[in-house]
């Protein structure tokens, strides 16, 4: 049934051609709140990722039992639950990450990229695509996620990971670490993935035109 | 799909079995977790104590009761008081001060502080924010702006402070940030209002502080 290649396909697509937030528009609200810097964008994508692998793994082994009419309903208990464990753990090991993103690691519940993928992968397939699935997925939202804080704090702190990077002279744009920086960080970003995009199809199409003629 | 439609009773065993498993698991990562979060909390009020009083070697904590100041020992709970205020010593073992933990709203939730009191001099000593979710870049510049934390290192409380906008000329003036208006002013306000709570009570139990050890 899984062939190697499913199995690379299902981790790959999540980073490019389904990522999350780039591609799906999926999670954008912990997408836009806590990327005001890249640590914080980093942590998320973490805690992210622990929550969507283990619930895809559980919801995978268990998906035989689960009766279809409560299954929404089980995937919430099991998501909650990760996501309980991964408030108290950062709480406990990261206080200062912990207290950036606030009330943002119990809203992973509602994270509509996590219950997604229950719904539409890991209660349909065998735990290995599930977990290979929720990994690629997971990556593509922390790289997302990341690549928003470190713009954000760049311009709107002169920071990268806390380490001023411009000198006092700069005069940072405090409005891309308020909420409009979020939206235009990401306008500004999707633009760039529709225009990678284009480009690269019609470079496909040129060649697949060009070995017609050759033909 | 996944599983054949199923009775109520199978679902109910399903929820029933996940709802167990699931408070089994938060239980048990609360008990885990539960003690190094307290010690983070602990340890995060200490250091804070011995930031506000500039100087301080050692400290003791005291509850105000009807008899006055009363020694409160770690021991018996010292996190659960709800107020109580941090006597600090220097390497002699003087009183340097009090820090006072007092919170108040701010501009999108409330705002936890602990600020350093000389009753001898009647000044605030040094003011740090404990916990604050003001808006990142404006108003977490009462935690991340150098200038107005240490403008409270010296600040006359009596009759009370006050936010100025263009430059401090008196010792009862805080310069507000621009652009974090609304969260300077709390702060000032929470210290204010702590103040008026404790100045007399202090005076009065000062005495028991005095006479007392602190410890490290």
């Amino acid at each position: 049934m899984a062939t190697p290649t499913d199995a690379r396909d299902d981790l790959v697509k999540g980073l490019w051609r389904e990522n999350p937030v780039f591609v799906q528009l999926l999670g954008l609200c912990p997408a836009l709140a806590v990327t005001n810097s890249a640590i914080n964008g980093l942590a998320m994508g973490a805690a992210t990722t622990f929550v969507l692998v283990g619930s895809s793994l559980l919801v995978s082994s268990l998906r035989r039992w689960i009766p279809k009419q409560v299954r929404i309903t089980t995937f919430i208990i099991i998501i909650a639950t990760f996501v309980t464990v991964a408030d108290f753990s950062l709480q406990a090991l990261a206080p200062g990450v912990h207290k950036e993103l606030g009330a943002f690691i119990a809203l992973i519940v509602v994270n509509c990229l996590i219950l997604g993928r229950q719904e539409a992968f890991a209660s349909r397939h065998a735990p290995r695509q599930a977990a290979a699935d929720a990994l690629g997925m997971s990556l593509g939202f922390s790289y997302a996620l990341f690549l928003l804080g470190a713009i954000r704090e760049v311009l709107g702190s002169g920071s990268l990971f806390g380490m001023s990077l411009f000198g006092p002279d700069f005069e940072p744009w405090v409005i891309m670490i308020l909420p409009p920086g979020g939206f235009l960080t990401i306008g500004l970003l999707l633009a760039l993935f529709a225009h990678v995009k284009e480009r690269r199809e019609r470079a496909v199409q040129t060649a697949a035109a060009s070995e017609r003629r050759a033909a | 799909m996944t599983a054949p439609a199923a009775g109520s009773l199978r679902m109910m065993g399903t929820l029933g079995v996940a709802g167990l498993c699931s408070g089994l698991a938060v239980v048990g990562i609360f008990l885990a977790t539960q003690p190094r979060i307290e010690r983070n909390r602990a340890e995060a009020l200490e250091a804070a104590i011995f930031r506000v009083l500039q100087g301080a070697r050692s400290r003791a904590a005291f509850v105000m009761r009807d008899e006055g100041l009363v020694r409160h020992d770690a021991a018996n709970g010292a996190a659960a008081a709800p107020e109580i205020v941090y006597a600090g010593y220097d390497a002699a073992g003087a009183l340097l001060g009090f820090a006072i933990p007092a919170e108040g709203p701010g501009f999108q939730d409330t705002i936890k502080l602990i600020y350093g009191y000389d009753p001898s001099a009647g000044r605030v000593v040094g003011m740090e924010v404990l916990e604050s979710r003001e808006t990142p870049g404006l108003g977490d510049k009462i935690i991340k702006d150098a200038a107005f934390v240490d403008s409270f290192r010296n600040l006359a409380p009596d009759p009370e402070l006050v936010v100025v906008k263009d430059g401090r000329t008196r010792d009862n003036e805080v310069d507000g940030i621009s652009g974090a208006t609304i969260s300077s002013k709390a702060v000032v306000r929470i210290i204010n209002e702590a103040n008026a709570r404790w100045r007399d009570r202090l005076a009065a139990g000062l005495e028991s502080a005095t006479t007392a050890r602190g410890s490290e």
